[in-house]
């Protein structure tokens, strides 16, 4: 086999495997990429139903309730709220007043039904989507909010 | 007093590794030996100082030293010994540090190793270390300065986060920098090359031993800290496609692909080019993986506190050193000699294809790490790219690569007989048809994904075995025989086939875990029973105790399985007092066959507790596997032929005793 030939294949295995990879890449992020609404964003924009989104804000002060496994709050980013129910443990960092990230779609009455909370490891941590639709509401004090 | 040792160490060891850059490089290029020579007692001299600045601020931890604000802000004077020294490197500054102590580290290993390396080539590779250490260094004391005081001196300090109060996370950063920053060797020696317009034999025979180490670390690294989120984080899993992750997993898959066509540039002198754009990407990922870990530009679970300004230097030195190479690689890859022919259904071919899909699989980890931050950049859209999306493109691209691992090996050099190694993994291929039956009949959640797994397990251990029995003619010739050919294998044959057998049982344990693990999720009282799995646990309530630094509310759970006791597992939810926190402590009682995992959660003011309680069938193999490959590399490492700086030359040229040969 001459130089040329090797190099062709190994050129075209290299495009082909580029293709494929981009397929891959393509397919998967139409169905797997996940939006992040802030809760003002939710009162302007209306959503395809069924649709994985995300959102975050602040869990409200005194809107934690507890029944069983499923806890009930609404998460705010000041400016509008979002109420929100989740089944199932929450993370060690979860509580009133601290930045959360929720994972699930919207469902019947304008519920958010959660199938996963993130919480940050730090306490000091403030998720950036969060920061940043706080700060979109005018709202934002640094440091001093905690 | 000693902090300020530490600090002007530190800044000794800079200056140093500025005179480091240049001196040995002009001098190699001018042919000058006295300019060479100053690289090696400069290396050398460089990681004493680098020493030195890492055990004053250890010092300065060990004595609860609260006038520097790094111990301050990390440390406790109650905190047990080894969390005030694993402090050290459990937060940016102290992490920094180390990194730059494993730099000066390999580069002090060229140094007293390198012996018999070419002269010229040994001066540029310390020059091009030493450059990364100049910036790594200045890094540390422009941003983020370990030993800064603070007056007045606090009482007692602000603790460490109680997640990293963890034997798995205390060693889990040294084993990942070994990694992260091992692959600058590669690096260096690959810019070296460039310089040099020659890629030879000898200069991959150089390679391979430190990117193998590198790989090992970085292996084991990934390992631990997949196995610290298993059991510490009470989520059940242990691997997120998070961020941070992914900064480290990069890396690797690069590393994987540089380990594999760095055989095909030492045996066969072919693919020259690709391995030296390998090597600069590599390290290009690590640096990457820095970038993104320390200035916290992506949202992770893993989150250190991020600084603008820290994040703004580190993408600068990244574009200068990717851009430079890169740059460097244009101008002079065109110009290395091509090297020996194959065909494609070759030995070199499969290490081709195995090239091609790593680097695929890189790559798509890559756009899907990255592709939230470009979109925010430009639409200013947020965006969230998770486990789906990767399992979509990451599986897809692994199922091929494990398939033709099997085979690759049994092709020859050069020129390979497909249907010859085919006929000979039939048994592998009965076996994995075997397994894939099982699993369906079986049958999980994932339905497909089950009997897939199992006969990639099935087909890929039974391969590397037969490899392995081909080697040593096991039952073709007397017993005996095999034997003294198996003791007369290379120690390279041997971690390959250890190495590879570990990648099976790795999909073995996510296969298993995956498709039979059981969840149960529900408030308990005491006394009630819940099957789990072939278990059942039963609630034996729950009580407050203290630990050394917390107090805990602590569960017991008493585990039946068909009537017979078989343990007790205490989940415990502790709260921390420094810094205040809570964390969740899962309860595991792993075994070889299955992993018991229980959890317990607040309790719902009417006498029951929130649990959460696995089984999780196999899935301790993934971490045995990423050992066995672990151990498979080391073993490698140990062949004579690579014992790390003793690359014997052909015999040929080893018998003119041009230089004195240290090692």
């Amino acid at each position: 086999m001459t130089r040329k030939r090797r190099r062709l294949y190994v050129l075209i295995a290299a495009l082909a495997s580029l293709g494929v990879a981009s397929a891959l890449v393509l397919v998967a992020f139409q169905d797997n990429l996940v939006f992040f609404y802030s809760p003002s964003d939710l009162q302007t924009k209306s959503l395809p139903a069924d649709q994985r989104i995300r959102i975050g804000g602040l869990v409200e002060a005194e809107s934690v309730m507890r029944e069983g496994l499923t806890t009930r709050f609404r998460v705010t980013d000041t400016a509008h709220s979002i109420a929100v129910s989740y089944t199932g443990l929450l993370p060690d960092l979860f509580r009133e007043g601290q930045g959360v990230v929720a994972n699930g779609k919207l469902g019947p009455g304008g519920v958010f039904i959660a199938d996963e909370i993130l919480a940050k490891h730090d306490e000091n941590y403030m998720p950036p989507e969060v920061a940043d639709a706080i700060k979109r509401t005018g709202q934002w004090k640094p440091e001093g909010s905690r | 007093m000693i902090p300020e040792i530490g600090h002007y160490a530190l800044v000794l060891a800079l200056i140093l590794a500025l005179v480091q850059t240049f001196m040995p490089l002009v001098g190699a290029a001018r042919g000058q030996v006295s300019w060479m020579a100053v690289g090696e007692p400069a290396a050398i001299a460089q990681f004493l100082l680098c020493l030195v600045s890492f055990a004053s601020l250890t010092w300065a931890y060990l004595v609860s030293d609260f006038s520097v604000l790094n111990v301050v802000n990390n440390s406790h004077s109650l905190k047990p010994l080894i969390y005030k020294i694993s402090g050290v490197w459990g937060n940016h500054e102290g992490s920094m540090l180390l990194w730059v102590l494993i730099l000066t580290l390999f580069g002090a290993a060229v140094a007293v190793f390198g012996g018999n390396l070419p002269r010229a080539l040994r001066a540029r590779v310390l020059s091009v270390q030493a450059g990364i250490g100049v910036g790594f260094m200045l890094f540390t004391l422009l941003t983020s300065n370990p030993f800064e005081r603070l007056n007045p001196a606090p009482v007692d300090g602000q603790g460490l986060n109680p997640l990293l109060q963890d034997p798995g996370l205390a060693f889990h950063p040294p084993m990942l920098y070994l990694g992260y920053v091992g692959f600058s060797m590669a690096f260096s020696f690959a810019i070296a090359a460039l310089i040099e317009g020659r890629v030879d034999p000898a200069w991959a025979r150089w390679v391979r031993p430190w990117t193998l180490t590198a790989w090992c670390f970085l292996t084991g690294g990934i390992a631990l800290g997949s196995w610290w989120a298993y059991y510490e984080l009470g989520w059940g899993g242990w691997w997120f496609w998070d961020p941070v992750e992914n900064a480290s997993f990069m890396p690797w898959l690069a590393g994987t692909a540089l380990l594999h066509s760095a055989i095909v540039v030492e045996k066969r002198d072919a693919l020259k080019s690709w391995t030296i754009l390998l090597a600069i990407l590599t390290f290009s990922l690590s640096l990457l993986g820095t970038f993104i870990v320390r200035s916290g530009v992506l949202n992770s679970v893993h989150s250190f506190a991020s600084d603008p300004a820290r994040g703004v230097f580190i993408l600068g030195f990244l574009i200068f050193v990717v851009g430079g190479s890169l740059l460097l690689y244009a101008i002079r890859a065109p110009s290395l000699k091509l090297g020996g022919l194959f065909q494609p259904m070759s030995r070199e071919g499969a290490l081709v294809l195995n090239n091609l899909l790593l680097a695929t699989a890189c790559g798509t980890v890559l756009v899907g790490t990255l592709y939230p931050l470009l979109l925010d950049a430009v639409t200013g859209e947020k965006v969230s790219v998770g486990p789906p999306f990767f399992n979509a493109v990451f599986i897809p691209l692994m199922v091929p690569l494990i398939g033709a691992l099997a085979v690759g090996p049994l092709l020859a050099w050069k020129r390979g007989d497909l249907a010859g190694a085919l006929q000979r993994l039939k048994f592998a291929a009965a076996f994995a048809l075997l397994l894939a039956a099982i699993a369906f009949w079986l049958e999980g959640k994932a339905p497909l994904l089950a009997p897939l797994g199992m006969a990639l397990f099935g087909w890929l251990v039974l391969g590397a075995l037969i490899e392995w029995t081909e080697r040593i003619r096991l039952f073709r010739v007397p017993l005996a025989e095999s034997f003294a050919r198996a003791r007369g294998l290379p120690r390279a044959a041997w971690g390959m086939t250890v190495a590879h057998l570990g990648v099976g049982l790795v999909v073995l344990g996510i296969t298993a875990s995956e498709t039979w693990q059981t969840e149960k999720l529900g408030i308990m009282r005491p006394a009630e029973r819940v099957t789990v799995g072939p278990y059942e646990f039963v609630f034996e309530g729950a009580r407050q105790v203290a630990g050394p630094n917390y107090t805990a509310l602590r569960g017991r759970f008493r585990v039946e399985r068909g009537g017979e006791f078989v343990t007790y597992l205490h989940p415990e939810q502790r709260r921390y007092p420094v810094p205040p926190m809570e964390t969740t402590e899962a309860a595991i009682r792993p075994t070889i066959f299955s992993d018991l995992y229980a959890v317990i959660g607040e309790s719902d003011g009417k006498g029951g507790h929130a649990t959460r309680l696995y089984h999780k069938p196999l899935v301790s193999w993934i971490w045995i596997g990423s050992l066995v490959m672990m151990a498979g590399g080391f073993l490698s490492l140990s062949d004579r032929r690579y014992r790390v700086g003793a690359p014997v030359r052909r015999r040929g040229a080893a018998a003119q005793p041009a230089l004195p040969q240290k090692a």
